[in-house]
């Protein structure tokens, strides 16, 4: 449900490289107070609220024990003078994802909330300071950049994090829908009779563990595939899951001389000079009566009509195919770089050769060829310049609303995590059961944001489909 | 031929629990008002269960009583056995359920509506709604309505010029009833059905669908043997549905009801004549409710379940008929005695009244606005299983606010819209207006997501306002209600300010309660919170309190004792009302937002919400479509202040 909160919004403004500066924008009533709770000058005081509107301030962002976190400069903006027309701060620091993504946590605990998207833009529409003229545009804006979240938010997950979010869910809402089906009919389910709070709670901390656990390894990018999606493709066999393990510096792809080994997409995220890649390793894409094979191609497909970068491995050994043809027409229209593997052994394809099996040279956004030799790691070094220099060139980028999307996620483990100790409390204090299901029912909100599921009829389809109901 | 031409305010479509309350509504702000219905003698009839109230509709009683309703007072004067279930549980779940006297229940209820000034009962079947076209310049700028009412017409040839209608046809229109392979087309309990207005109906572009529901057969008390059943009492004492009641006047001696369970017995009989029943053999095409299923749903759905409760509840004090609640069914004759004859206390029942299935026309309630009245006709007016709902007293409710807001119209008042956070009343609606429904609406407390505030023990300060502000609720009674808020309010401040300090006398006092000693001064309304104490038991250090009765006591207690849960949920009501405030325009042409997702624009277009608030309820309309619409409100109201300065 959609509730309009005249709360203070965060996000990260810019993207994310180490050797940029990035801003973490904060807009609303309680920017200032909230950036003062983590801002300190260069003497280690609480100086933001002194300042005069339009001024720019040096000192560190601190966490709660005063360690220092980065070095900043901060510029405040009081309302109605800023982009928002609310009282704004930005704060920019050192572009590290990890430092941004710290700060911008410290900036949500201390009372902020992530922003949705395009939320700055539309508030500064609501609040007047854009011209009725650019409503549409504004509309437009507000849309597109959902659509994306909505498509990012679900696909940014992995498969086993939603699995293991859809179960705690699952949990949550049948003990819901015993209590409220006990409530509802009391003649028939008796919640007294064997000790069914003792039961709830530890069912309770259970669950409330799994969620702590997701919220810890959120930070090192177990749950939260973050990164500028890039996929392997390439025929069978031409040293995909090579470059994989390279990368990650690790044998995780199964690597084989058969051809058709890796039928499933294996996915890394992977840091090169600073920035975050998540990498998939596709099977390769062929013709094949394969039905588990087949499977395979598609999600091949269909994880490349999403990607950010192509990573096009080619054996340079043998000649092009009907296969090569294939690859080629997958990857149509997207940026790609292409990898002249096997380069140790004689070369029968050349950039030329690539070149004039193009029908028409607009169809790939070829960046760059390098000839590489995943067995000698040869070319190596060249590909990861490569990609640096493309993304400082912006040829490459991340999305903001991907950032966004992440730290929302979190925020909601965090929200489901409090509901969950409110029920905890709730039990300990001996409070009546109906009291349990209302944080219930909000941890089990929460969770479905993650994985992009309203509640709904939810609770009332559980309590009719579990237990027999009425007279 | 002569012309038989009545002039009237109001029409009242039925006579049933929703009929009722939209009659006496209207006839008690001052309208004319004409009640029909096929029976005189089923006015306020029960045709399935003979209990009114039970977990949310004893809220909903409550708040239809807060709001100048009749039923709480009739149930009062007519039940023969009261309990408060959940007791043990929070006050947000104490639901009151009676059982009445049917007949009783019935001839009181007939006795208040002869009685009423302004009010007219007819028996007489209405076939025919008479509109006329409207032009948009006579109508108030939110309605978007393409006629009006202007009357209706029996089937014997009347013609009732009105300025409003209220539909409370219940079960009746098209109804059919099934016993196995005996089909009658009768409304509930043999009565007759009508036939004629559903055609009329669809003539105006309603559209209709079509609902089941089932009752269980009713046995003859004599040939039941109570002594293999548990006997189940009413409360000691008893508490009255109505605030108007006075507690005394419903300590009466009170009858038992019986609970006995099926068998494995019972189920292979229902098993091996399932292809016997209408409605796993396909007879039946209505959606039935799931949560009072048939004994045949229940033995095929929870095929685990080795038994299942069944309650043997008198229908009255002047029959032996008793009602079998938990077995209602629709297969044959035979099969039912001799199911119901494997019960443990039923060997030898005689059946009085057949169990039965009865299917009925009624409405998508997505084409009405949140005051009940027709999107598209002006003055047509609906409540009760009409609109999709199953239920006394969720007839009851929605019959009230249909006809208070018939009135309204007719009166030039603004309608009388209760919100989720308000009211039950308020959820009911709601959910019936804005969400898919497919099945029977049953209320739940489940549904309510403020339910800690929408409590059955504070309806009275919740509501009493907006009945006396409506005119059904008397200035005195509106006055007593304020007194009583302001003691609960001085009770709970003094209880806050008064500091107990840790003299001898007072830690002996917790000692002898099992409560920890102070160590600093504490509050009275601060040791109130400890589960172990309460109001009454602190009278001990508390000398100088005021006397006050228990309803003030009742409220100053769960006041203190759940005042952080009770913050929490007014806070997310702040949060609530700022959406519901904002008012869509009634001419929004969604077609103009071009940002909207497909999805969401037409959902918008079929339920035309009223606020932004109810557009974010609606199931396909996401967060962005909100952010969306918001944007585009803004736009549509400067662009209307601009407009408006350039004709100054």
């Amino acid at each position: 449900m959609y509730s309009e909160k005249r709360e203070t919004i965060a996000a990260i403004a810019t993207a994310v490289s180490d050797a940029g500066i990035g801003i973490i924008r904060i807009s609303g009533n309680d920017a200032i107070e909230i950036v003062d709770s983590v801002y300190r000058n260069a003497r280690g005081e609480q100086t933001l609220k002194k300042y005069d509107s339009h001024t720019i301030h040096y000192g560190y962002i601190v966490e709660k024990d005063e360690t220092v976190i980065d070095e900043v400069m901060i510029s405040v903006m009081k309302a109605p003078k800023s982009y928002t027309m609310e009282n704004t701060v930005e704060i920019n620091c050192h572009g590290g994802m990890f430092i941004m993504r710290k700060i911008l946590e410290l900036v949500l605990q201390a009372g902020a909330r992530t922003a949705e998207p395009g939320e700055f833009t539309k508030r500064a529409f609501l609040n007047g300071r854009i011209d009725l003229s650019e409503a549409e545009a504004v509309m437009d804006i507000i849309h597109a950049k959902n659509e994306f979240a909505l498509k990012s938010s679900v696909s940014q997950l992995k498969g086993s994090v939603s699995d293991v979010i859809k179960e705690i869910r699952a949990d949550i809402i049948h003990e819901v829908a015993f209590i409220e089906a006990a409530l509802d009919d009391p003649e028939h389910f008796d919640l007294e009779a064997e000790g069914y709070d003792k039961m709830l709670l530890q069912k309770v901390k259970k669950v409330d563990k799994q969620i702590q656990n997701l919220i810890d390894s959120a930070d090192d990018g177990k749950v939260l595939a973050e990164g500028i999606r890039t996929v392997i493709v390439g025929k069978p066999n031409v040293g995909k899951s090579s470059l994989l393990n390279i990368l990650v510096g690790e044998e995780r792809a199964i690597v084989t001389d058969i051809a058709g080994t890796t039928r499933d997409i294996l996915e890394e995220t992977v840091v090169i000079g600073g920035i975050m890649f998540r990498i998939l390793d596709t099977a390769g894409i062929r013709s094949t009566r394969d039905a588990v094979e087949k499977i395979g191609v598609e999600r091949a497909q269909k994880a490349v009509s999403e990607a950010d970068l192509i990573l096009y491995v080619v054996d340079s050994s043998v000649p092009f195919d009907e296969n090569d043809r294939k690859v080629l027409e997958a990857i149509r229209g997207k940026r790609t770089i292409v990898l002249l593997n096997k380069s140790d052994l004689t070369s029968v394809i050349s950039e030329e050769t690539v070149h004039s099996f193009l029908a028409d040279e607009d169809d790939l956004h070829i960046s760059r060829m390098i000839k590489t030799s995943m067995k000698d790691k040869a070319g190596i070094q060249i590909f990861m310049d490569t990609v640096r220099e493309m993304f400082f060139h912006g040829d490459i980028s991340y999305h903001d609303e991907v950032y966004i999307t992440n730290a929302r996620h979190k925020e909601a483990l965090e929200e489901a995590h409090n509901s969950l100790i409110q029920v905890e409390k709730s039990i300990e204090d001996q409070m009546p059961e109906d009291f349990y299901t209302i944080d219930m029912m909000s941890a089990y909100a929460s969770l479905g944001k993650i994985i992009g599921e309203e509640v709904g009829e939810d609770l009332v389809n559980e309590i009719f489909g579990k237990f027999c109901m009425g007279k | 031929m002569l012309q038989n031409k009545i002039q009237t305010d109001v029409c009242v479509v039925g006579a049933g629990h929703a009929g009722c309350e939209a009659a006496l509504a209207c006839a008690r702000l001052g309208l004319d008002t004409v009640i029909f219905t096929v029976s005189v003698d089923s006015i306020a009839l029960m045709p399935c269960n003979p209990n009114v109230g039970g977990t949310s509709k004893g809220h909903l009683v409550r708040e239809i009583d807060a709001l100048g309703g009749e039923m709480g007072k009739n149930i009062d004067k007519t039940f023969i056995q009261s309990k408060m279930l959940n007791k043990s549980k929070g006050p947000a779940v104490h639901s009151l359920r009676a059982q009445a006297d049917k007949a009783e229940y019935s001839r009181q209820m007939r006795k208040v509506l002869e009685n009423q000034e302004h009010l007219t009962i007819r028996q007489a079947e209405v076939c025919e709604l008479i509109t006329e076209p409207c032009e948009k310049s006579s109508l108030p700028d939110d309605s978007i309505a393409t006629k009006r009412i202007i009357g209706v017409k029996t089937y014997t040839g009347a013609v009732y010029e009105c300025k409003a209608v209220v539909l409370c046809t219940g079960t009746y229109l098209k109804a059919r009833c099934l016993c196995g392979e005996a089909i009658t087309y009768t409304g509930p309990n043999g009565l007759q059905a009508a036939n004629h207005l559903s055609d009329s109906l669809r003539d105006l572009g309603i559209e209709l669908r079509r609902f089941k529901t089932g009752t269980p057969a009713r046995m003859d008390g004599r040939s039941i043997d109570y002594s293999k059943m548990e006997e189940q009492f009413g409360d000691e004492r008893v508490i009255p549905f109505s605030f108007s009641t006075d507690p005394e006047d419903v300590q009466i001696d009170q009858v038992s009801c019986w609970l006995t369970y099926t068998n494995e017995k019972t189920h292979e009989i229902i098993r091996a004549n399932l292809d016997r029943s209408p409605i796993y053999a396909g007879i039946i095409e209505g959606t039935g409710p799931r949560y009072c299923p048939s004994i045949e749903d229940k033995v095929v759905k929870f095929a685990d379940k080795d038994r299942h409760q069944v309650f043997i509840e008198p229908e009255g004090l002047h029959t032996n008929e008793m009602y079998v609640g938990g077995m209602s069914s629709s297969l044959p004759e035979d099969v039912q005695i001799a199911m119901y004859r494997t019960v443990p206390g039923l060997e030898n029942c005689k059946i009085v009244r057949n169990a039965y299935a009865i299917e009925y026309d009624c409405i998508d309630p997505k084409q009405l606005r949140p005051s009940l009245e027709f999107k598209d006709i002006r003055g047509l007016f609906s409540g009760g299983q009409f609109n999709g709902s199953s239920g006394y007293e969720e007839a009851a409710a929605q019959g009230l606010i249909a006809g208070v807001n018939a009135a309204m119209m007719i009166l030039g008042k603004e309608a009388v819209i209760l919100d989720r956070s308000q009211a039950y009343i308020g959820v009911l609606i709601d959910d019936l207006v804005t969400k898919e429904n497919f099945e029977p609406y049953r209320m739940m407390t489940s549904r309510a997501e403020y339910r800690l505030l929408l409590r059955q023990d504070n309806a009275d300060l919740r509501l009493r306002e907006i009945g006396y502000r409506t005119g059904l609720v008397s200035k005195e009674v509106y006055e007593a209600t304020l007194r009583k808020k302001e003691l609960i309010d001085r009770e709970v401040a003094r209880l806050k300010n008064t500091v107990v300090g840790a003299a001898k006398e007072n830690q002996e006092f917790l000692v002898s309660h099992g409560s920890a000693e102070l160590k600093t001064g504490m509050s009275l309304a601060e040791l109130m919170c400890r589960p172990e104490l309460s109001y009454e038991i602190l009278s001990e250090i508390d000398p100088d309190r005021e006397l006050l009765s228990d309803d003030v006591i009742e409220q100053v207690e769960i006041e203190i004792k759940y005042e952080g849960y009770l913050a929490r949920q007014l806070r997310q009501v702040e949060q609530f009302r700022k959406m519901e405030k904002k008012r869509i325009p009634a001419d929004i042409d969604y077609n103009d937002v071009k940002s909207l997702r497909l999805e969401a624009r037409q959902k918008l277009i079929t339920y035309k919400p009223v606020s932004v608030g109810q557009a974010s309820r609606i199931s396909g309309v996401s967060p962005a479509d909100i952010s969306v619409l918001l944007v585009y409100l803004e736009k549509y109201n400067r662009q209307k202040n601009d407009d408006g300065k350039r004709s100054e």
